[in-house]
């Protein structure tokens, strides 16, 4: 998209209206095959964590990467890809996505959020997940917005296109919440007319609502330490705290089971929310989009907070203004592990090539960029044992490229989940004159059925005689795309 | 990076280059400079392998293998590096918005439906931060389009935006910038929208079929309107010495628009919008080009037989409808290319001016064949803006606008190691490489 659509209200604002207007429903595929076993052979491997192997193979069983090498002989039955003169790398993960979510994802009426949760709402139907799929990434942070210094639940999930909303959910990865500080959350660049300024409108004020809802959580966690002590006593005839969803999330935060991503941009935000965290006692677990995290590099690197940046966005408001593409690397020469994310269901069909720039901007090597869309944000998410190299025992989450991924020029062939290979472009190709078809169909059963009813509606307005009957709105015949618009709730 | 004398080495992303001296953007330069033993690709024709091209008095003086050096030239040696014409960014608003958030940076858009008289050229900000950030890129010229405001999607827009200007990116005045003051009249084309998105309350609005098509034929008679005054009005600028004559800035803007001297550049995307903004100016006999074009696909044949030239928004959208393919924009160059319509690439943005290479780059990983890739952000905006005989390809006596890089300029990872800007060594240095120097020289923060 073209785009200067980068403050997420107003995205989400657009994304309400780019959602109304589409036109056919997409009917989720069937999800793929599970190969039990699958070979992928003559390939250029970028395991990313050793090196490169030419001519190499990888045999997966049971969704799991089983070898890496090159001279592994297909077992009978096994399904092979050749993939003679492509590249594989490892599934792209992308660190702040906001596709397959129902609706807005802003609860933005209240400053703490925390009682949402993005996990809730979940629509496996989005077809922004199938496009981010045939954009090689396999795995994307799912985030609430950035209305809210603390803004709502979050959820890791693997882009299983044609699954359940339930199959979405990356299994065992840590839940997250989503903070925000600066523009976002003080509201800087929107107002709704008639409605009152909500608190806080400073960056003081942002810190202050973190705070405040912090000593409740810390009071809330004592609370039920207490009464479990007590009734763990044998005590009788306790009553228990009153539960508090809101302050929930944010035990689970200061108890190290839920981690924080936080939506931040200016050096002093970033510092104070590492101020914070540490007056509390928790843990920051990714500083989001950070654009100046290259003026506070060594502070975010002693935190062991992640960032997770931008490639080359700037300028579109004040808070990035002083945003430079030079900023992965400076934070990566710092010891900060940088992931380079998306933010938006374009941007992340080439989080490749926008890793790429990095070569470019700060001199990074390949294979550092490369890690930058692979084992940084698994890291940054936890998830590291399970994705983000091709290693045995991963689960088989793969791109093929038909051209070195760090480049313009490459394009995915094929996206593997669990070792199901869930986007092949030959195949997608192929598909196109069907859909047309099918698409062409519908249309034409809608026409007809639109034209039957105005001829009934003429035959009965002959056989009154008179006038005639005012019609009301609904039953004008609708142009096609309101009627299909209506099947695409289907 | 700052200014370096002759020869002297600097590190830039950990390669040591020896740099001639580069200039600040508009310091003295000489008069001559020879670029020797480079690869050359003039776009206009084949590929020179160790080529030389010389630059004097701020024009292409001479390109080819065997070319004669002035003596007074300054000669760099490009061993190893390749030689391009200027990138064209066809639709920018460069130097009209600095911060598109905040409305007191940005002067792109009147309000108001119809502003002809308004020149992009009167409110471009020399010492805009995009520019040399931009140019960084590659890119030495743009078209600045005036008539959206600084989200291209908040709905306020006129139905004639003004007038846009192209000019090339360095200057310490307009005036010195300036390539062309009016290159074309800006129409946003109004189109049959049911669905829109309200600011005031923040929701989404619906209105029936019928009341849009009544709105956009309503916008469209008042055009016919206005451009049929301006004929009058045309007419009587010839007659003139009439005592009761009295000027109209407005009408005056439209005449060269009227007279077909002065191409409307439409900005529509979908494709029955494009069908009817073309058969509109066939009707009424008007020069047009087509920019945003995200469904010229669906229009390619009557694009074609009516040589509607479009410039295309960046190929790095996603589809405008949810049941397209996935590479719809991707692959609508090629597809394009393939039907006969001439067309350019533009970002249609400042910040992400310096992603044109990127973007006609993913078009060739999606069909476009190469050359025709390079061409789409030199040659042909240059052509479709009617300024084909000043930019857009190595050719002696153009604007010696030129980039001398280590590789392919659509590549993301390709670096442009010297800029010459209307035959003057330009600097590279801009705000971003400035910060990037003094953080990375910051002392290890206290424990």
């Amino acid at each position: 998209m073209n785009r200067l659509s980068l403050v997420n209200t107003i995205v989400a604002a657009a994304a309400l209206v780019a959602v109304g207007s589409a036109c056919v429903a997409v009917f989720a595929a069937n999800p793929p095959e599970a190969p039990a076993v699958l070979l992928i052979q003559n390939a250029t491997i970028l395991t990313v964590s050793h090196g490169t192997i030419e001519h190499g193979s990888i045999l997966i069983k049971d969704g799991k990467i089983a070898e890496v090498g090159t001279s592994i002989k297909a077992p009978s039955g096994a399904q092979i890809v050749d993939a003679n003169g492509q590249f594989v790398m490892p599934g792209i993960i992308d660190c702040h996505s906001h596709i397959g979510v129902d609706g807005s994802v802003n609860e933005g009426s209240i400053s703490v959020s925390s009682i949402a949760n993005i996990a809730d709402v979940l629509n496996p139907e989005d077809i922004d997940i199938y496009r981010d799929l045939a954009g090689g990434v396999t795995t994307a942070n799912v985030l609430h917005g950035s209305a809210n210094a603390i803004g709502g639940q979050t959820v890791v999930i693997k882009l299983r296109w044609g699954q359940p909303a339930a199959r979405l959910p990356f299994e065992g990865a840590v839940p997250g919440i989503k903070f925000a500080l600066g523009e976002n959350p003080k509201r800087s660049n929107f107002s709704i007319p008639g409605q009152p300024k909500r608190y806080p409108a400073t960056r003081m004020g942002v810190e202050e609502t973190i705070r405040g809802a912090f000593t409740e959580a810390r009071d809330y966690k004592k609370a039920w330490e207490e009464y479990n002590k007590r009734a763990g006593a044998g005590e009788k005839n306790l009553i228990p705290p009153r539960r508090d969803l809101r302050l929930e999330p944010l035990v689970e935060v200061l108890e190290g089971k839920r981690y924080v991503h936080s939506h931040c941009y200016r050096e002093d935000e970033i510092l104070m929310l590492l101020r914070v965290a540490k007056e509390f006692g928790f843990k920051v677990r990714t500083f989001q989009h950070v654009l100046e995290g290259y003026k506070v590099a060594d502070e975010i690197a002693a935190s062991g907070a992640g960032a997770s940046t931008f490639s080359d966005w700037w300028a579109y408001k004040v808070e990035a203004y002083e945003a430079i593409p030079y900023n992965a690397a400076i934070m990566t020469k710092r010891g900060v592990i940088v992931s380079i994310n998306s933010d938006d269901a374009e941007e992340a069909t080439h989080l490749n090539q926008e890793a790429a720039k990095s070569m470019k901007y700060g001199g990074m090597s390949h294979e550092e960029a490369l890690k930058m869309v692979t084992i940084n944000p698994a890291l940054q998410l936890g998830i590291d044992k399970r994705v983000g190299s091709i290693d045995v025992g991963k689960d088989a989450d793969l791109v093929i490229y038909d051209h070195d991924p760090l480049s313009a020029y490459a394009v995915v062939q094929k996206t593997l989940i669990d070792g199901r290979v869930y986007f092949d472009r030959e195949r997608d190709v192929a598909d196109r004159g069907t859909l047309e078809k099918e698409k062409k169909a519908l249309l034409e059963k809608e026409r007809k059925a639109a034209e039957k009813k105005a001829d009934e509606k003429k035959a009965e307005e002959k056989k009154s005689g008179g006038k005639p009957e005012e019609k009301k709105p609904e039953d004008k015949p609708k142009p096609p795309k309101d009627a299909t618009a209506a099947g695409g709730a289907l | 990076m700052r200014r370096f004398g002759a020869g002297q080495a600097f590190l830039i992303g950990g390669v040591f280059v020896v740099a001639a001296q580069v200039a600040g953007a508009q310091s003295q330069a000489p008069a001559a400079y020879a670029i020797t033993h480079a690869r050359i690709f003039t776009v206009s024709g084949a590929p020179i392998d160790d080529g030389t091209l010389v630059i004097r008095d701020g024009k292409i003086a001479a390109v080819g293998a065997n070319v004669e050096i002035p003596a007074a030239a300054q000669v760099i040696d490009g061993k190893g590096l390749q030689v391009y014409p200027g990138l064209f960014d066809a639709v920018t608003q460069m130097g009209l918005s600095e911060i598109s958030a905040v409305s007191a940076t940005v002067d792109s858009a009147e309000t108001g439906l119809y502003n002809p008289d308004v020149v992009a050229a009167t409110a471009i900000l020399p010492s805009s931060e995009h520019i040399p950030v931009t140019r960084a890129a590659g890119i030495t010229e743009v078209l600045a389009v005036p008539g959206s405001g600084g989200f291209d999607f908040s709905g306020s827009r006129g139905v004639i935006g003004g007038q846009a200007s192209a000019i090339h990116l360095s200057g310490w005045t307009i005036d010195e910038m300036l390539i062309k003051k009016s290159v074309a009249m800006v129409v946003n084309w109004p189109e049959i929208e049911t669905r829109t998105f309200d600011f005031a309350t923040f929701s989404r609005k619906e209105k029936p079929f019928a009341e849009a098509k009544k709105e956009y034929e309503k916008q469209v008679s008042e055009l016919t309107e206005l451009l049929e005054r301006a004929r009058h009005y045309a007419v009587a600028v010839e007659h003139q010495k009439t005592a009761d004559f009295r000027r109209d800035v407005k009408l005056e803007a439209l005449v060269p628009v009227v007279r077909g001297q002065l191409a409307m550049l439409v900005v529509t995307d979908r494709g029955r919008d494009i069908r009817n903004a073309v058969e509109y100016a066939d009707k009424q006999k008007l020069k047009i080009i087509i920019a945003g074009g995200t469904e010229a696909y669906k229009v390619k044949d009557l694009l074609r037989s009516k040589s509607v030239p479009v410039i295309l928004r960046p190929p790095l959208t996603l589809p405008s409808e949810e049941d397209d393919p996935y590479d719809r924009l991707l692959s609508q160059p090629a597809e394009l290319a393939k039907a006969g319509v001439r067309f350019a690439i533009g970002s249609f943005d400042n910040s992400f001016a310096r992603r044109l290479g990127q973007n006609a780059a993913n078009a060739v990983a999606y069909g476009l064949p190469y050359d025709e890739a390079l061409k789409a952000v030199t040659q042909y905006p240059a052509e479709i803006l009617g300024l084909g005989d000043q930019v857009g390809t190595l050719e002696v006596g153009k604007m010696a606008n030129v980039i001398v890089t280590n590789g392919d300029p659509l590549e993301v990872t390709t670096d442009v190691r010297y800029l010459f800007i209307k035959g003057r060594l330009t600097s590279t240095d801009n705000k971003h490489q400035r910060l990037y120097e003094k953080y990375l020289n910051r002392p290890k923060a206290a424990e």
